[in-house]
């Protein structure tokens, strides 16, 4: 197995030689071009409109405005309703923390069953499982639109919850399995001896173990379920929609004076959650993605 | 075979099961069925045979959208793979500032689509974009005015696709960089090896199993693209940029042509299997044999 370790090891090289000063002028170039986006978000959200039509998009603001911030979170337009960002944040709240909760703990009871209680047959739905993180969206979305609506609560907040936690529990259920699986079975023998049973052992001996696992798929998550623009659009209903639909919305508005300052502040106040948990987390969030990666 | 057997087990893997079967495969089965049928505003049984996938295939429009996957396909999982394996090496060096430089490469992952798309857009704003700034600082010849150009706002998705995909490959390459044993660098180095012959043909090989992953994860990405490219050029100039997902969603949602969108979300899901066979043929099956040698 590969070492989902991404840390260097042994000493830095002490001299600058022509060739590492040439390496750390291409490394630095490259992250320039990475940071480019960013930076003309960040910079174009402080400068106003005129500046924007006649100075340099890569220039830092001349004088700063800020009044696009608090038009972007409270009052620009989508259609006739001028409501910003705002309602948006409280959807993808209510929307993020719940499924998080619902999809983590039915990945980690999926991971469990199969890491521990294998019965005949149970690989193979856990293949199943595995096969829908590959099937497009698109040929599942109008069929479980079908269902949600026979249940009665497709277009709610029920509705988009159960959708993210369909979408997720493949992968979810494939992280934590391995971290299960890499448990020593020994803990899980003497339990059972002990006297514990399924909920008993995944209470009291899994659970309090599980913590690294976890917070990687919580990450995996709140990032996953924030981002998400097409379930949002199709099933969390019009009350409900998420950040990222509102945005597309507010940027994509056809008529009346385009405002990029405005568009960028909500592009930024958009991904300033996903990026905070980025930063916040850091090495968590890329072992999420070796997790997610590597089997076994 | 005992039911009441392990019935905990059997109880807690229920969701799973009923979601894998009612939801993974009763959607295709659903799909595929309907794909055969006339729906138009709501699904009806009105059997046409085949003829909603002649309809397609005849379509001007499915045509310019799977050129355009094929297009974007190949040119992202390319620049991807190659940019994500150079940045990997490039960190690998034993650089300063390390943790630095990846967390740099890897921030876009973290965006939404839809912010990737929008930025990209201000970006590459024909007026008032890089190319504005390029004209005021003297180089008036520079043209970059891809979002508004029929033939290149394809690649201008596949710019913004590389920049927020890139970080992510280059953390599964780096795994991989760090799974190498220190002494076979030692016995590169003392055969005389120059460093980028042994990342081409040492190193590279023996990382082939996150290559192939790399590669599999970012191809089952390509089909699945709609965001990025709504927020970016919402399928235009024209539909010049539409995409195969585009093409089922505007027919499920704003055209009311139901039969239509099942055969075309059809042909995406065989596409995928298509991709993901002989990965899966060479994982489970190939391996396993191989261990048992």
């Amino acid at each position: 197995m590969i070492s989902n370790n991404i840390e260097a090891s042994g000493p830095k090289p002490k001299h600058l030689t022509i060739g590492r000063i040439g390496l750390y002028f291409f490394i630095i170039t490259c992250a320039l071009f990475f940071l480019m986006p960013l930076y003309v978000m960040i910079i174009t959200s402080l400068k106003d409109m005129d500046e924007i039509r006649s100075g340099n998009l890569l220039y830092i603001p001349q004088k700063l405005s800020y009044y696009s911030w608090p038009k972007a979170w409270s009052e620009a337009c989508t259609g006739f309703i001028c409501e910003g960002l705002r309602p948006g944040l409280i959807n993808s709240l209510k929307i993020t923390i719940p499924s998080v909760i619902v999809s983590v703990t039915l990945g980690a009871i999926n991971g469990y069953a199969l890491a521990f209680w294998r019965f005949k047959g149970a690989y193979f739905f856990f293949g199943l499982c595995l096969f829908g993180a590959f099937i497009p969206y698109q040929v599942m979305v109008y069929p479980l639109l079908k269902i949600e609506s026979a249940i009665g609560i497709y277009s709610s907040l029920p509705g988009i919850i159960l959708v993210h936690t369909i979408f997720g529990m493949p992968i979810l259920t494939l992280i934590f399995r391995n971290f299960y699986s890499s448990l020593p079975i020994d803990l899980f023998k003497a339990a059972r001896i002990d006297g514990g049973n399924f909920l008993k052992i995944f209470f009291y001996v899994i659970i309090p173990m599980s913590a690294p696992i976890t917070i990687v798929a919580v990450i995996l998550q709140v990032t996953g379920i924030w981002n998400d623009f097409l379930l949002g659009l199709v099933f969390a209903g019009r009350d409900n929609q998420p950040m990222t639909v509102l945005l597309n919305n507010i940027v994509q508005v056809k008529f009346g004076v385009v405002e990029y300052n405005v568009d960028m502040a909500a592009t930024i106040l958009t991904s300033i959650l996903p990026l905070a948990v980025y930063l916040l987390s850091g090495r968590w969030f890329v072992r999420g993605i070796a997790a997610g990666a590597i089997k076994g | 075979m005992n039911f009441t057997k392990n019935i905990a087990a059997k109880i807690a893997l229920l969701p799973m099961i009923i979601i894998s079967l009612t939801v993974f495969v009763g959607c295709i089965i659903y799909s595929f069925v309907y794909s055969l049928t006339g729906s138009k505003l709501i699904p009806a049984l009105n059997y046409v045979g085949f003829s909603q996938y002649e309809r397609l295939f005849k379509s001007r429009k499915w045509d310019v959208a799977v050129e355009n996957i094929f297009i974007y396909g190949f040119v992202f999982t390319i620049s991807c793979l190659v940019i994500g394996f150079l940045l990997a090496v490039l960190i690998d060096q034993k650089i300063r500032g390390e943790s630095l430089f990846r967390t740099i490469f890897l921030y876009p992952y973290a965006m939404s689509f839809v912010v990737t798309g929008l930025v990209w857009k201000w970006v590459l704003n024909p007026t008032y974009g890089i190319e504005h700034s390029m004209h005021l600082w003297g180089f008036t010849w520079f043209e970059l005015d891809w979002l508004v150009n029929r033939d290149l706002a394809i690649y201008a998705v596949c710019i913004a696709a590389v920049w927020q995909g890139a970080g992510f490959v280059m953390v599964l390459m780096l795994a991989g960089l760090r799974g190498i044993d220190e002494d076979i660098w030692k016995s590169l180095s003392i055969e005389g090896i120059p460093k980028w012959k042994s990342y081409i043909f040492v190193i590279l090989p023996m990382i082939r199993p996150m290559v192939i992953t790399s590669l599999v994860l970012i191809a089952a990405g390509v089909v699945k693209v709609y965001d990025l490219i709504l927020a970016l050029t919402s399928g235009g100039p024209g539909y010049s940029t539409t995409t195969p997902a585009m093409y089922v969603m505007e027919n499920f949602f704003s055209r009311a042509n139901l039969g239509q969108a099942f055969a075309a979300s059809i042909i995406m899901f065989i596409s995928v299997v298509c991709i993901l066979a002989p990965w899966a043929y060479y994982e489970f099956y190939f391996r396993n044999k191989e261990a048992k040698v």
